[in-house]
């Protein structure tokens, strides 16, 4: 009897925000489309990112910032994600981040960066578009 | 090599992204996971299992961290598998275990992995009996469930666990009814978590008043511990009782207890495969249906169905 496979998500955040309203948003919405959604907490350094990434072989990670310092944790987060042998999974990112750092962000191999007031719904197709198809 | 095959050795070596893609194959029982159990299964049988229920908020992800972290300075290695329930409604799931547990998360000697039940009864996934295995196989040598803690009687745990720990806690309201249900039996020890707040020791009280009600088998009597696990008060403690209870299960219970694992597994392999073979054999037939049809129109009852369906089934293979 052949099991379905699940999409594994795992919702993150790095960085001293002290609430994650948002992520918790986003995580119920992915969980109520289906998904697995792993959430590991405030103040996730990129190490725990990318070994919590690695434990729970997710598809999918979502990082969430408020606080700015995206510009040094996100390229961390990537390049950790890489020596790990993680490039597959697809990485998107939520939060405030300024328009003229999207380009740069991206450039790390972030897939996509969401602003504040997103619909969930955009969220949860983008997902569903752009998980990375595995055997 | 075949993806099961390199992914077998991998495990076996240890290496980290080898375990969890096993897991992930064993989740999915996709084709290569039975080929992947068969290669890993003469390398279990290492670690010892330690299965935690109790119902949701007494703190088992709290206690499982500091748990780990006594394990650590004893120099053992630790696998963790907390099973979160999945919706019957959108299938989807919030594992949110971790949050306790992310500071041991870079800790190479510690594999975490969050499970969604995936609809399987009992406080466990359908997976978690093999996770485990794999765990075991790749080397680590304290291996601990966190079962759901939905409150229902979560008694599967002890096809997995060699020692479990039932956690209840002060301030849960009526859970100590929960915990009468089914649940006392399957008690190894007893932690009464969040020691701290006051009513601790009415809850010990009340174990102790329902354990004497059922006292049947002497040779180990289940204690009743108190944690914190905040601050990790009790936790040395507790696993002092866990070590106890691993040697006593070497001696007295221990030979009993493994053949009765050996016989539940069997059967329900057994069980699963003859059901599935009869069912697939139904389907391709076109038959399964028509079965089903007859069942609803009341012209067949399901156990004569079923008596037919065996029997032709054997008929055949003789
Ligand atoms: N006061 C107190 N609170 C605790 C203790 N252990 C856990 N908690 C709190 O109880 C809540 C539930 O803990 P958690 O580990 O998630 O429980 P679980 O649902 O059984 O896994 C959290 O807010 C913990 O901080 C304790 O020993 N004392
Ligand atoms: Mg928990």
């Amino acid at each position: 009897m052949q099991g379905e496979r699940k999409i594994r998500v795992l919702i993150a955040k790095p960085g001293l925000d002290s609430h994650d309203r948002g992520a918790k948003v986003v995580a119920r919405a992915l969980r109520d489309a289906g998904m697995e959604v792993i959430y590991t907490g405030l103040r996730q350094t990129p190490e725990q990112i990318a070994e919590t990434a690695l434990q729970e072989d997710v598809d999918v990670i979502g990082l969430s910032i408020l606080s700015g310092a995206h510009k040094a944790l996100f390229p961390r987060i990537m390049q950790l994600l890489e020596e790990k042998g993680l490039s597959d999974i697809m990485v998107f990112a939520g939060g405030i981040i300024p328009e003229e750092d999207i380009t740069e962000m991206k450039k790390t191999g972030i897939k996509e960066i969401f602003g504040p007031g997103t619909p969930t719904d955009t969220i949860i197709q983008y997902v569903l578009n752009n998980v990375p198809k595995r055997t | 090599m075949t993806n099961a095959e390199e992914i077998a050795h991998g495990v076996l070596a240890g290496d980290r992204r080898s375990i969890a893609k096993a897991i992930t194959i064993i989740e999915n029982n996709t084709v290569e996971a039975k080929k992947l159990i068969a290669s890993i299964y003469p390398q279990t049988g290492k670690a010892h299992i330690i299965g935690l229920t109790g119902p949701s908020g007494s703190g088992k992800s709290t206690l499982i961290e500091k748990i780990v972290r006594e394990y650590r300075r004893k120099g053992k290695t630790v696998g963790v598998i907390a099973v979160d329930p999945t919706s019957p409604f959108t299938g989807g799931a919030f594992l949110g275990d971790r949050i306790r547990m992310q500071e041991l998360s870079t800790d190479e000697g510690v594999f975490i992995r969050s499970m969604a039940t995936r609809h399987y009864p009992g406080g466990i996934a359908k997976a978690t009996k093999d996770a485990v295995k794999i765990l075991d196989a790749a080397g680590k040598d304290v291996i601990i469930v966190e079962t759901v803690g939905a409150g229902q009687s979560e008694v599967e745990i002890i096809k997995v666990s060699q020692t479990t720990v039932v956690i209840h806690a002060p301030g849960l309201g009526d859970e100590i009814q929960a915990i009468k249900a089914g649940i006392m039996e399957i008690a190894d020890i007893f932690a009464v978590n969040k020691a701290d707040r006051e009513n601790a020791d009415k809850a010990v009280m009340d174990i102790q008043a329902i354990l004497q009600l059922n006292n049947k088998e002497a040779a180990w009597k289940p204690p009743i511990l108190k944690t914190m696990a905040l601050s990790g008060e009790g936790v040395p403690k507790l696993i002092e009782k866990i070590e106890e209870h691993k040697r006593f299960l070497e001696k007295e219970l221990g030979q009993k207890r493994i053949l009765g694992k050996a016989e539940t597994e069997l059967i329900e392999a057994i069980k699963e495969k003859v059901t599935s073979s009869i069912i697939d054999e139904l389907k391709r037939g076109g038959k399964y249906n028509e079965l089903l049809k007859k069942i609803i129109d009341r012209e067949i009852d399901p156990n004569t169905a079923a008596d037919k369906v065996v029997r032709e089934k054997f008929k055949k293979a003789e």
